[in-house]
Formats: C-alpha cells, sequence, structure tokens
C-alpha cells in the first residue's frame, strides 16, 4: 500500500491539536472561575472561597503545564508538514501566532507566579490583580489562535501576490467575518468544561463525604453558572451556525447530511451517509426543521453537498457525526443543569447521589463535545486550509514523504502517551489526595514554576525517600 | 534609512543565541547526570537548575514563531529539510520537561526520570547541533521550496557538529555547576570541565577545517574580511582563559569564559555566512516577510523582549549562590 502523506499530516495534526487542545480549553475556563472566586473572596473575606480556589489552582497549575508541553509542538507542525502554507499566509499567521505566544509568555512571565506562590506574601488586592490577569492572558491567548483559524476558514484582508497572502487591512483580517461567533463559542466551551469538571469532582467528594461544605459550595457555583451557559451555548451555536451558513454552505450541508439543494429541508437525527452514491441511509429526520434552523422559514433554501464539485467536497460522514455527537452532549449538558436546579429546589443538590455519581461521570464529556466541534468545523471546510483559495493539497511539504509522516506519526502519538499518561495520572492522584490534604508550608524562595504549586507525590514512595 | 529586515535579523540572532546559552547549560546538566558521583550530586544538579529551565525554553517558542513571522522562507526551508531531527528534538525537550516536574515527586520511578532526564537532554543538543552543521552545508531548494531528501541532513559533518554541540553544552553545564554548587558535585564538575573543553577544542578545529571544503564561498569571505580573525582570536583566548581559571580554582569565572567561547564561535559562523540565512541561495532578504507584516510583529516583540530580559534577571537574581536541598525545589 502507497503511504499518502497528505492523509498521514491530516491525520497528525488532527491527534496534535486536538490531543494539545483539551488542556487549553480547560485552563481558559478555570482561570476564568478561580479568578471569580478570588474576586468574591477578596469582597466577602470568606475563607471558603480560598479553600476552594487554593485546591482549584493547584490542578490549574498541572494542566496549564502540560498544555504548554504539548504547545511546543504545534508552533513547528506547520513547517514540518504544511511548509507551503506556512510560506504563503506567513505575513498573516506569523505575527498571529507570534502574538499568542507572547501574551501568553507574559503572563506567565508576570502573573502566574505570583497566581501560584503569591498568597500571603502579596497583598491581597494584587493577588487578586493577578488572577485577573491569568484570566484575561488565557482569553487573549485563545483570542490570538481563534483569529488564525476564523482567517483560515473566511479569509480576509488580503491579496494574492505569486502565491503569497500579503494584508492589505490588518483590521478586516484580524476581524474576519467569522472570528466573532467562533471566538464566544470557544468561549463558552471553556466556560462549559470548566464547569462541569469542578461539578464533576465536587460532586465525587460529596458522593463520598469529604470536605462537605467546601465541595457543597463548588457544586452549587458551578451549577448556577451551568444553567446559564449551557442555554447560551445552544443560543451561540446557533448564532455560529447561522454563520458558516452564509459562508460556508457545502460545511453546513455535510453537517447536516444534505446532498441535494432543498426547500423546506428535515433536520435529520440519525443517517449514514454516504458519499460514494451521494446518499444517506437509514435516514431518520424531522421534517421542515433544517429550513427553519438555518433560514428561519418553514421553506427555506438549505444547499446540498452536491453543489461543490466532487473535488471540493468534505467527508461527510465525519462532519454529519462529529456535529451530532457535539450536539448531543451539548443537550445533555443543558439537562443536567436543568437537573441540577431541579434537586437544588428540592433541597438535595448535594446529596442527590444519582445526580452526584451522574454528574462524576459526565466529566470526560465537555472534552469530547469540544473535540467533536473541532472536528466539525475542521473536516468540514476540507479540502480547504485555506478557505476558497488554498486546498490542504497545495499546502503540504513538497519533499515530504509517506514514510517520513508515518514516523513522525507514530512517535508523536508514542510521546503524548508518556506524557499524556503521567499528568492525567498525576492529576487524579492530586485529586484523591483532595483539598483536605496536608500542606507543607512553602519556602520563600520556593521555584515558581507550575507543577510546584502541588506537593502531591508522584508515587507512593516519594515522601518515604524524602526522609 | 533603517532597513526593517537587518533588524529582524538581529533579534532573531539574538534570540537564537539567548536560547542557546541559556537553555545550553540546563540540557548539559541533563547530559552530564548520568555520570553524577551519587543521587545527591543529582538533587543538586536538578535543583540548579530547576527555577529557570523552563523560561530558557521559551526563547525556542519565542524564536519558532519569530521565524515564522519575519522569515517565512527559514521556517519553510528548514522545518522539512530537517523534519526527523526537529521531531527528535521535540520529542527529547519533552520528555525532559516532564522528566523535570515529576523526578521530584517521584521515589520508585527516579530512575526511569533519571534516564529521561538524560536522553531528552542529550538527544535534544545532538539535534541542535545538527542543525548547526546543516546550516553551514546548506539546503538544496527549487525556487522557494526544500527539494532535498528525508536525511540530507544527517552526514558524517552534522554529526560532528551534533557531538560538537553536546560537548559544549555538557561544558556550560559543567561550569555552571561549579558556580552553583560546592563539596563533591563540584569537585567532580572541576575534575570534568578540562576534559570537556579539550574534547570542545577537537571539535572546533576539526568543524573549522572541514567547513572550507564544504563552503568555499565561507572560506573566502574570511580571507577578504581580515578583522574577522578577531573572532577566533577571541575564542582563542576565552579557551585560555577557561583553562587558567579552572587550573586556579576559580567559581565564576569558568562559566564565563565558556559563555565567551559560544560568543565568539556563534559571531563567527553568523559572519562567514552573512547575508545568507538560507545557504547557499537565499538572502535574509530573499527570505524575509513582507515589510508590514514584519513592522506589525515588531511592535509587540519590542515590548516584550525587554519584559522577557528583566524577568529572568530577577529569576537568577532571586536564585542566586550555591544551591541547596533544603530551601529550593521540592
Amino acid at each position: 500500500m502507497e503511504l499518502d502523506p497528505l492523509l498521514l499530516s491530516r491525520i497528525q495534526f488532527a491527534f496534535v491539536v486536538s490531543f494539545h487542545a483539551i488542556f487549553p480549553v480547560f485552563t481558559i475556563g478555570l482561570a476564568a472561575y478561580i479568578a471569580y472566586l478570588e474576586g468574591r473572596l477578596y469582597r466577602t473575606g470568606d475563607k471558603i472561597y480560598e479553600q476552594i480556589s487554593l485546591f482549584w489552582t493547584k490542578i490549574f497549575a498541572v494542566v496549564f503545564g502540560m498544555g504548554v508541553v504539548s504547545g511546543l509542538v504545534m508552533s513547528f507542525q506547520f513547517g514540518t508538514n504544511w511548509s507551503n502554507f506556512s510560506y504563503a499566509t506567513a505575513n498573516f499567521l506569523g505575527p498571529v501566532l507570534s502574538y499568542e505566544v507572547i501574551t501568553a509568555f507574559f503572563l506567565e512571565a508576570a502573573f502566574l507566579g505570583v497566581l501560584l506562590f503569591g498568597r500571603g506574601k502579596v497583598p491581597q488586592g494584587a493577588h487578586l490583580f493577578a488572577a485577573l490577569m491569568v484570566s484575561l492572558g488565557t482569553f487573549l491567548s485563545s483570542f490570538w489562535i481563534l483569529v488564525a483559524n476564523s482567517w483560515m476558514q473566511t479569509p480576509a484582508g488580503f491579496e494574492l501576490q505569486e502565491g503569497v497572502f500579503r494584508i492589505t487591512d490588518w483590521a478586516a483580517a484580524i476581524f474576519n467575518p467569522s472570528f466573532v461567533p467562533r471566538f464566544f463559542h470557544m468561549g463558552l466551551a471553556s466556560l462549559l468544561t470548566a464547569g462541569f469538571v469542578v461539578a464533576g469532582v465536587s460532586a465525587w467528594y460529596l458522593a463520598r463525604g469529604r470536605a462537605r461544605e467546601m465541595n457543597r459550595k463548588a457544586l452549587s457555583m458551578a451549577m448556577w453558572m451551568l444553567l446559564f451557559a449551557a442555554p447560551a451555548q445552544l443560543l451561540m451555536g446557533d448564532y455560529h451556525g447561522l454563520n458558516t451558513f452564509e459562508h460556508q454552505p457545502t460545511k453546513v450541508a455535510a453537517m447536516e447530511g444534505h446532498w441535494e439543494t432543498k426547500q423546506g429541508a428535515p433536520l435529520l437525527l440519525f443517517a449514514i451517509p454516504d458519499s460514494e452514491n451521494e446518499t444517506n441511509h437509514f435516514e431518520v429526520g424531522i421534517p421542515h426543521l433544517a429550513s427553519l434552523i438555518l433560514t428561519h422559514e418553514w421553506n427555506g433554501t438549505v444547499h446540498g453537498v452536491t453543489e461543490a464539485p466532487k473535488a471540493e467536497r468534505p467527508p461527510v460522514g465525519i462532519t454529519f457525526w462529529a456535529f451530532r455527537i457535539m450536539v448531543g452532549l451539548g443537550t445533555l449538558m443543558i439537562l443536567f443543569a436543568l437537573w441540577g436546579l431541579w434537586t437544588r429546589m428540592r433541597g438535595n443538590l448535594d446529596r442527590d447521589r444519582t445526580f452526584l455519581r451522574g454528574l462524576s461521570w459526565f466529566i470526560p464529556a465537555p472534552f469530547v463535545a469540544v473535540v467533536a466541534g473541532w472536528f466539525t468545523t475542521e473536516t468540514g471546510r476540507a479540502p480547504w486550509l485555506v478557505y476558497g483559495e488554498m486546498t490542504q493539497a497545495q499546502g503540504l511539504t513538497p519533499s515530504l514523504t509517506g514514510g517520513m509522516a508515518l514516523t513522525t506519526l507514530i512517535g508523536y502519538i508514542a510521546v503524548y502517551a508518556v506524557v499524556f499518561t503521567a499528568g492525567v495520572y498525576y492529576v487524579t492522584r492530586i485529586v484523591r489526595a483532595g483539598p483536605d490534604a496536608e500542606e507543607h508550608v512553602e519556602e520563600p524562595q520556593h521555584a515558581k514554576r507550575p507543577l510546584s504549586a502541588s506537593d502531591t507525590p508522584f508515587d507512593n514512595d516519594a515522601l518515604g525517600a524524602k526522609n | 534609512m533603517f532597513d526593517l529586515t537587518v533588524i529582524w535579523a538581529v533579534i532573531v540572532a539574538f534570540g537564537i543565541f539567548m536560547y542557546v546559552l541559556l537553555d545550553g547549560f540546563d540540557l548539559g546538566v541533563g547530559i552530564l547526570f548520568p555520570f553524577a558521583p551519587g543521587e545527591t550530586s543529582r538533587d543538586y544538579m536538578m535543583n540548579s537548575v530547576a527555577p529557570v529551565w523552563d523560561g530558557n525554553e521559551t526563547w525556542l517558542v519565542l524564536g519558532g514563531t519569530g521565524l515564522l513571522g519575519a522569515f517565512p522562507l527559514v521556517y519553510s526551508v528548514y522545518l522539512p529539510a530537517l523534519y526527523l531531527g526537529v521531531f527528535l528534538m521535540l520529542a527529547g525537550l519533552i520528555f525532559r520537561g516532564v522528566a523535570f516536574e515529576f523526578r521530584f515527586k517521584a521515589g520508585r520511578s527516579k530512575g526511569l526520570w533519571n534516564r529521561a532526564f538524560f536522553l531528552g537532554s542529550a538527544v535534544a543538543a545532538f539535534a541542535q547541533g545538527a542543525v548547526v552543521g546543516a546550516y553551514i552545508q546548506g539546503f538544496e531548494t527549487a525556487g522557494l521550496t526544500y527539494a532535498g531528501g528525508a536525511l540530507d541532513w544527517l552526514t558524517p559533518f552534522t554529526v560532528l557538529t551534533g557531538v560538537g554541540l553536546v560537548l559544549g553544552y555538557a561544558l556550560l553545564g559543567a561550569t555552571w555547576l561549579i558556580l552553583k554548587t560546592e563539596g563533591e558535585t563540584q569537585a567532580w564538575a572541576y575534575r570534568l570541565a578540562p576534559r570537556l573543553l579539550a574534547g570542545v577544542v577537537a571539535v572546533f578545529v576539526a568543524v573549522s577545517l572541514v567547513t572550507p571544503l564544504i563552503d568555499p564561498r565561507a572560506f573566502e569571505r574570511w580571507f577578504e574580511i581580515s578583522w574577522l580573525w578577531l573572532l577566533p582570536l577571541g575564542a582563542g583566548l576565552a579557551i585560555l582563559k577557561l583553562w587558567q581559571s579552572l587550573r586556579k580554582g576559580y567559581e565564576g569565572q569558568p562559566f564565563l569564559a565558556t559563555m565567551a567561547i559560544f560568543v565568539f564561535t556563534y559571531a563567527g559562523l553568523l559572519m562567514s555566512k552573512w547575508p545568507y540565512v538560507v545557504p547557499p541561495d537565499h538572502t535574509i532578504w530573499d527570505a524575509a516577510s513582507s515589510p508590514n507584516a514584519q513592522l506589525f510583529l515588531i511592535l509587540g516583540v519590542l515590548f516584550v523582549i525587554p519584559v522577557i530580559i528583566a524577568y529572568s534577571a530577577w529569576t537568577y537574581w532571586v536564585f542566586r549562590g550555591k544551591v541547596s536541598l533544603e530551601e529550593g525545589y521540592h
């Protein structure tokens, strides 16, 4: 079998970026939560906020560190596998990605240390300020990344000269047509991810009766936030979908599994798309609903995949199912938020064991939803790398062979397997040790680095070995 | 009129050099790890770089995206050409970073993290040295894309430069340990440094002899511009200074002298290539991004570089003096 460097590079990029994305999507939301906790602490002086913040700051530090490590690969990946794309788009993506690095570094250098190690050593107001700046920094970081991605989806503000994109209008390029919905959709996704993790972990402790007072508070706060954020995401997703419908109709057609352009198109709940024969098998749908959602008209026209020439169609199956996984999980999130409201009104938010168990089992769900969402938007714009301007095949490194791409694909999977296993194992240990774990007294000259924020040992012998 | 592209060349050259110097000594400490006299020594060694290593690596990420922004041709030729080397370097740096974090918290699994720390450091250092060799060799391009094979970068010459940089980083690491440690560890570093220096000088001479054969243009340049010879002269003086200070048992001077060797060597390397940045065909102006992109980015970079320097300086100041096990890093 001939190894296809294009397919292998796509798989490699999808693997690396999916793996990387789960860390920042969590830390962005968690940083906002920590900033909010610090704000409450500052205003009320209630120590319970400090307790919650202390615990989650430790988790934040580890996950942030893993995000930095996995992100290192990202900044070289464009050049190794997509050198033609890098060269053509460098005038825009170079500065934009550099600004992301600058933002992230500035945040780490100036404020992360104060947030992690400054408690009690700097004035409380300064500590709160550091927490706010870390939160702002993580959002700014995602701002630049989403600018880069949105520009590739809906390029603007440029002219092509000899195959190279030159920026003629920076504002138009940065605030390109799909940026605003994408940014807010992703921002809400971060809040939902952090919210469900905090809720799930707090529920896990409550189900075991550990640190009840603190976890009751944390769960309650998370559930209030989710009650607003989960339905808000539904509206934001709709807004984002309409934006895509306007700028990338073929993507929406693939998401909806529509092959032919139709008036009064149905919303498909289930189908097995068949790209070969341009049809679906086992289709189950609600009549007219897709037209209603996308055009807000009963008989509105919805484009089909076949409007695009065969060479310009995305893989419909992946796009269709990834979209359904995301929407399905999003719906479950709303139901969980409502279930929380119902148990709260009955006064047993922290005691309903089915609810608490369910929440802790739900922890992976927001991560899956985020990755599925990215699969939808990234697969759905195939074969374009820069929509309508440059295809994936054109962007590929010309000298890349299938063997090289396969070697590094296997290599990155191996490297990340080790990093991920170690990281998840360690986060699990911190959680098991719990917020009730004994704290060592910090030395004044403690190294200011993310993972040193936690004192939990990596394995059982570690404390013994120290003595 | 000032030329933005030249300013960018200076910024990127500076950034890469900061990376080489700073990550150099902490990679060097990793390379020396298995040869340390004992586990306590290893604790000291790791504590001596723990507070600063990840700040050091920031320069690499900044350099990578800075190249994409200011000299995209360098980015889009070097990375495909060095494809497997880049992978090895990244894998090495990642393993090393993870080992760093978890060794402190490990008991039973400490041996495993020790090995990961050594291997990651050595592989990353070797790959970076091979990049230097590949830069001297030049890259086969067709127009603006890399046209060579997957392993063109791996030649006896680049293996030599790879080994050279491993030795050079080890020397930086050893002199750093002389500065930062006492007792057993320091005595060991004193014994090791002259041997490493001998190795570095041997590679240095070999590379200098082979380079004219590989790159005749550089050879001619050295006879056109006579003041260039001041650079190897400076390197030679720094080598002598290092030798002396090691014999006299000074603590700070060996590290400074080793840094001076790196400064002169790096400057000599750049001067023999200037202004070619993707040798043999493309200069910095061929490789540059459009002026408005360079301008847009320079605003942020000129703001953040002083911040990074100030922050790094502050970190080094806080952790100045001899490293200890108690009040350092757990």
